[in-house]
């Protein structure tokens, strides 16, 4: 439709433009949307379907469209083409000197995700913080955990994983299984979580070895789902789709835990009042301890050979082949590290839930890992935990929006519109920046100097 | 023996539904290098579109006339849905031509998510079943044969060879094998890349459609999460046959189908999933391109 708009004389004014693009949007939308949105299918009394017509909405949608398609012509296109003119025209500014808050910001991000429980804590009270404490503050840690996970396998050595959550499935299980089973603790069993992922990223690892782009995309899509329907139809151990319930609490090695019927119950010991909210507070600090401990060992890694390697690997496995590097243990210890902190966030999440079944593993969690990846800048540490925060954080956030049913009436659930606001995001802000949030690199290796690499000149990998 | 050949006609029609949906994804691969996530949620909304047709025309018509009816739900069901996919592409992929390779992929993601949800926000999220449409049986050799399969069978005969006579032996189809082999030199030659690249997508779009239209009538129901299953399975299918070859994807859909059908015949229908990933996996240790794949040569 652009294509098509620019070749027109100038002479014909933006709003003649404009109404002609609104008009083409309203037809094409009224194609699309009589049948499934102007038409309902509903059940009547005998069970059968009837339809029911309801154009009121379709010609509200198709307004919708129309008053999107003009504003867009008349007002978004000339604003983004004038931003880019202005850009271009700008000098550019040699050595920018960094503003404090740019140079210490992750000290200052840290210190304010430590501060957040305390806050909150004060502003409403114990058991108003609960919400906030859990689902945001620990729902986006853990999401954040398994980018910076996903992001050693994807952002550093650019092999392309669409099982990720197989791990986070093996994970979770191990500590839900050897849990109840045997009553051994969370803090025996975080390790064995993650290195039985780390295992099954190795037998993940080696059939797909050969394989590149596309094809190693449908084997760890394919792993994915072979886990999930392993946990589904395994009765005899994983329960199938009932699940694993009575997860035992993490306790505070094993100095007090937060069972209220446990003699060490920390209401007990410290001879406080009884809430829920310590055990919140305390899962949300150990998330965050095993965020930065995620965070911490990428750093790290980056700056070890296996590191550059992965790094080597997804600019050109040809040259990194050539320059000596074992591929092969290359592309295993990505997938081996990558796994183990997929483990170590599985357990988490069932210390958290208390319970696990094979529906919190489905492919949209491994889609929405990998979309925080993406939209986060492949590689960057920081723009994936902008990224969780935006996506999660963002359709969390819907749960909360009492007011639109004001607007709305009575009947409107937000929660309805989440996930399809949800992948409309994921569409918008891909178009918007292709790149992701962060898109430029710091390279670990350098001459004299470290500058930060544009995002153009980085590479994807093709693995 | 008769059991054998009872699940290979079971086979056959799964596999016809998986090949029609295959080659859309094989095609856009093949044009663009991009997995194209939407498909199996775009060959949901043909099934949908479908449902509503065929209730529409239910409630005009007194008696259902089988033919009549397929007729107009294919047609109605190819039209729309080549719409929306035509829409989507130019909405959500084309501004991403030429960016980094994951950028395609996330937004495919992302419209897979939003049409299934859509589609659950404004149909509901109930089962949606419908009256069977055909009920005969036939019986030969012991080999009991449903009238729908029959139907299934030959629908996608008769497509596949249209669309084998449109690629092959039209001048849009060598537009298309122009710009799969290299989109650049095929523009400089004149040919309008984004106008074969709309089309590649309303093809695929068109038999999704009709895959959508069988399925519907094939299990008589349909619900909004339907397109997740048969779309991975299909897109399992277009990797096992070798991403990018048509023949490749027919030929893997069947494979798929044949393989789910034995499987739950003679081992267990819980694992029939599982036994189609394993294969998958085990032949690309062996053929890393699929099976009629051509193998990725990169140059230095």
């Amino acid at each position: 439709m652009t294509a098509i708009s620019q070749d027109r004389p100038a002479n014909t004014s933006l709003v003649q433009r404009g109404i002609r693009e609104a008009l083409y949007a309203g037809a094409i939308s009224f194609g699309m949307f009589f049948l499934l949105i102007g038409i309902k299918t509903d059940q009547n009394i005998r069970n059968e379907l009837i339809l029911v017509p309801r154009w009121g909405l379709l010609a509200v949608v198709i307004a919708l469209v129309m008053a999107g398609r003009f504003l867009m012509v008349v007002w978004l296109h000339p604003y983004l083409e004038a931003r880019k003119l202005q850009k271009a025209k700008a000098p550019v500014v040699a050595h920018a000197e960094k503003s404090a808050f740019v140079r210490h910001w992750t000290k200052i991000a840290i210190g304010a995700l430590i501060l957040y429980p305390v806050v909150i804590v004060l502003l409403v009270g114990f058991q108003g913080s609960l919400k906030w404490v859990d689902n945001f503050g620990i729902q986006i840690l853990i999401y954040v955990m398994l980018a910076w996970g996903l992001n050693i396998v994807v952002g550093l050595a650019g092999l392309l994983d669409l099982g990720y959550v197989a791990f986070y499935a093996v994970g979770a299980y191990c500590y839900a299984l050897l849990g109840t089973e045997f009553g051994w603790s969370f803090w025996i069993l975080l390790p064995a979580a993650g290195a039985m992922a780390a295992f099954w990223g190795v037998i993940l690892g080696f059939p797909v070895l050969r394989l590149r782009g596309d094809y190693l995309a449908i084997v760890t899509l394919a792993f994915g789902e072979i886990i999930r329907l392993v946990l589904i139809n395994w009765r005899e151990v994983t329960n199938g789709t009932a699940g694993v319930s009575g997860i035992p609490k993490v306790t505070f090695f094993g100095l007090f835990d937060f069972d209220v019927s446990s003699p060490y119950y920390i209401a007990k010991v410290f001879d406080i009042a009884q809430s829920g909210a310590y055990y919140k507070i305390f899962l949300y600090y150990l998330a965050l301890a095993l965020a930065l401990l995620t965070a911490f060992v990428t750093i790290r890694l980056r700056r070890l050979p296996v590191g550059r390697a992965w790094e080597a690997l997804r600019e050109d496995e040809i040259a990194c082949r050539s320059l000596g590097i074992n591929t092969t243990n290359t592309k295993l210890t990505a997938f081996a590290i990558g796994a183990m902190f997929g483990g170590f966030a599985g357990a988490f999440f069932a210390a958290r839930q208390g319970f696990v079944s094979p529906e919190s593993f489905i492919f949209l969690e491994s889609a929405i890992i990998l979309a925080i990846v993406v939209l986060g800048g492949m590689g960057s540490l920081t723009g994936i935990a902008i990224a969780a925060l935006v996506m999660i954080g963002g359709t969390e956030i819907l749960r909360e929006l009492h007011f639109l049913k004001a607007v709305f009436g009575e009947g409107f659930t937000p929660e309805l519109y989440r996930m399809l606001l949800f992948g409309s995001a994921m569409v918008i802000v891909m178009i918007w920046k292709p790149r992701g949030f962060v898109g430029s690199r710091e390279p670990t290796a350098f001459l004299h100097e470290r500058k930060a690499v544009s995002s153009s000149f980085t590479k994807e990998g093709h693995g | 023996m008769e059991y054998f050949v009872q699940q290979l006609v079971n086979g056959l029609t799964l596999g016809s539904i998986y090949g029609l949906i295959a080659i859309g994804y094989t095609m856009v691969y093949g044009i663009i290098g991009m997995i194209n996530f939407a498909h199996g949620d775009i060959f949901m909304i043909g099934s949908f579109i479908a449902l509503i047709v065929f209730l529409f025309l239910v409630s005009i018509f007194a008696s259902i006339n089988v033919v009549l009816f397929l007729l107009i739900m294919m047609i109605v069901a190819m039209l729309l849905t080549s719409l929306w996919n035509w829409t989507i592409e130019k909405v959500a992929y084309r501004p991403l031509r030429g960016s980094f390779r994951l950028a395609p992929l996330i937004t495919a993601i992302g419209m897979s998510i939003a049409l299934s949800n859509f589609v659950q926000v404004t149909q509901g999220p109930r089962n949606k079943p419908i009256p069977p449409m055909i009920s005969t049986v036939y019986n030969v050799f012991g080999i009991s044969i449903s009238a729908k399969q029959i139907v299934i069978v030959v629908v996608t005969a008769v497509l596949l060879t249209i669309f084998w006579y449109l690629v092959n032996k039209t001048s849009l189809g060598r537009a298309q094998r122009a710009c799969e082999q290299d989109r650049k030199m095929a523009a400089l030659l004149g040919i309008d890349v984004d106008r074969t690249i709309s089309i590649t997508f309303i093809m695929g779009a068109s038999l999704a459609a009709v895959a959508g239209t069988l399925y519907l009538m094939y299990y008589g129901v349909v619900v909004f999460s339907d397109g997740f299953v048969p779309g991975v399975k299909a897109f399992t299918a277009a990797v096992l046959g070798g991403i990018g070859s048509i023949p490749g994807a027919v030929l893997g859909g069947l494979l798929i189908g044949f393989i789910e059908g034995m499987w739950s015949a003679y081992f267990s229908i819980d694992y029939k999933d599982v036994a189609a990933f394993s294969i998958l996996a085990i032949v690309l240790i062996f053929l890393p391109s699929g099976i009629l794949g051509r193998p990725e040569v990169e140059k230095v």
